[in-house]
């Protein structure tokens, strides 16, 4: 069952016009300097992701795929019930540390992206913003059964089902709430997808950035963000 | 001051030595933090791994020329520092650039890297980087301050700009440091090195917590990476020279190891006690607790 269907899509050019501060306007400036802006366009890159290929070596690639897997840099970010799972993790009890896993304040630095839970559609073009502004290679782990078919929010009005359809994910760790040991355990699991190269979910959202845009698109009712947010 | 070309190659090798000295000295200190916590902490090899996985990244992005230049500014604040100055004391392979007036130039070069790292930081055009700025020159400025009145007075003490000239004078003993010929310089100079570790309570600057991490939010793969380098080699260049000035210098590298370790040690055990500073309050406290410390070593001298 997906998100997708007739009744979530909405038209959204009439019932959710562009917010007054972002439509492009003319702004006279103190000096009488007259400066033509458009929010939407100004400040953010308008290009579309790119695959980015492999290295040519075998073994170089290999090797970039080692301190990969032992250097995960999580985004701080924390939707629906997980988020309070993951924080065990910094605690002496469970101590993510050790395993090279650490926690990093903004997305341009971080390499994994954690959707702890049900993601409601708000939080959705959140995530997404944030998803498109790590650099690659980036991985998703969709945490809990929120995340692999709805869980208990199956037929809410106002949570995605599916993840999978609007960010790649790398691995599902299942459970409601699945415990901080299940989640060290998702973690080696994905450490042993980048060490066999596996984890390439960055690319397939490049290759079928299409697909992906369109079914964000259909369940994010004021799109008020260009298409890529660099 | 003779140049042979040999010492080009001295000095690459003491950068290096120093670069991984640095490295896994910070993973010690994070390390020992963990300790105290009650974790395991990160392996010591940790920082190699995050600098090799940083280099790695495959999509880079710019956001113009100061933002290239912002990473190579800082390193360059870095290594600039460390070169002129005498890491080994009578070691002719690590003398590095050493001359006559150095002790001017590595005060300058103390602030080179955080005026480099202002322009790289507003190119990048993120509000938490122009704040992140902000508070980081106006900090280094305050807590430059003491250490400034300190090098004028040992500067006068004895009678020299030259930093291997200082050092030669504290040989001998315990007693010839500065440390304890001049007990109230090196107290200011010691704000100073509190001061400018980016560690609590002055670490406002990068505040994770807060402005999500200061000046570097919008540096990421390769720049960032330039970033760490220097990240592991400035504090251990700046401790080079209170080592060199306060504390007798090292005349091998055993000798530096541990005299930097634990110079480090004092910037790391301040910050576990206490509480961040904000702004404001950092700059009125080293108004008022640093610049008279080093007023009085002016005077005293």
């Amino acid at each position: 069952m997906k998100d997708i269907d007739k009744s979530f899509r909405k038209d959204t050019e009439t019932e959710f016009p562009l917010r007054e501060e972002l439509k492009p306007r003319s702004v006279t400036a103190p000096d009488g300097q007259v400066i033509e802006i458009d929010p939407l366009q100004d400040y953010f890159c308008q290009e579309p992701p790119k695959v980015h290929k492999q290295s040519y070596f075998r073994i170089v690639e290999d090797f970039y795929n080692w301190a990969r897997a032992h250097s995960l840099w999580i985004l701080g970010f924390g939707t629906g019930c997980g988020a309070i799972e993951m924080r065990p993790l910094m605690t002496p009890r469970f101590d993510a540390y050790r395993y090279g896993i650490q926690w990093r304040p903004t997305p341009r630095q971080a390499n994994l992206l954690v959707i702890s839970g049900y993601l409601s559609v708000k939080t959705l073009k959140r995530a997404i913003r944030a998803y498109e502004q790590m650099p690659q290679p980036k991985y998703v782990v969709g945490l809990g059964s929120c995340t692999i078919n709805g869980g208990m929010y199956w037929d809410s009005y106002n949570t995605i089902k599916r993840l999978d359809d609007y960010l790649p994910v790398d691995l599902y760790i299942a459970g409601c709430m699945p415990r901080p040991e299940a989640l060290l355990a998702g973690f080696m699991d994905l450490k042993k997808l980048i060490r066999k190269g596996k984890a390439e979910g960055a690319n397939k959202y490049a290759e079928n950035f299409d697909w992906y845009k369109a079914n964000q698109k259909s369940v994010i009712k004021d799109w008020d963000m260009p298409d890529y947010n660099w | 001051m003779s140049f042979e070309w040999v010492q080009i190659a001295y000095a690459a090798l003491t950068v290096f030595i120093v670069i991984n000295y640095g490295l896994i000295m910070t993973a010690v200190v994070q390390k020992i933090g963990a300790r105290v916590g009650g974790r395991y902490g990160i392996p010591v090899w940790q920082n190699y791994i995050d600098l090799v996985k940083n280099i790695a990244l495959r999509s880079k992005i710019s956001h113009g020329v100061m933002f290239y230049l912002g990473p190579v500014f800082r390193l360059t604040g870095g290594i600039g520092l460390l070169l002129f100055v005498p890491t080994i004391y009578g070691s002719v392979m690590h003398q590095n650039f050493a001359f006559a007036g150095d002790l001017i130039l590595a005060l300058y070069f103390v602030f080179f890297g955080t005026l480099g790292m202002a322009l790289g930081a507003g190119e990048s055009g993120h509000p938490h980087a122009a704040i992140g700025v902000s508070r980081g020159l106006a900090q280094v400025t305050a807590a430059e301050l003491p250490l400034a009145l300190a090098v004028f007075a040992i500067s006068l003490q004895y009678q020299t700009l030259s930093i291997t000239e200082i050092v030669a004078a504290q040989q001998g003993g315990l007693f010839n440091w500065t440390l304890f010929t001049n007990p109230i310089a090196t107290l200011a100079a010691m704000f100073a090195l509190v001061g400018t570790m980016m560690r609590a309570p002055f670490d406002v600057v990068v505040a994770p917590q807060e402005i999500p991490i200061g000046p570097p939010t919008e540096y990421h793969s390769a720049y960032l990476a330039l970033m760490q380098t220097n990240r592991v080699l400035f504090p251990v260049a700046k401790t080079v020279i209170y080592m060199n000035l306060f504390f007798g210098g090292a005349s091998n590298w055993g000798e530096f190891a541990v005299k930097v370790f634990a110079i480090y040690m004092v910037s790391v055990l301040v910050g576990v006690v206490h509480p961040r500073f904000r702004v404001e309050q950092s700059i009125r406290f080293f108004l008022k607790w640093g610049l008279p410390v080093g007023i009085l070593a002016i005077l005293v001298v």
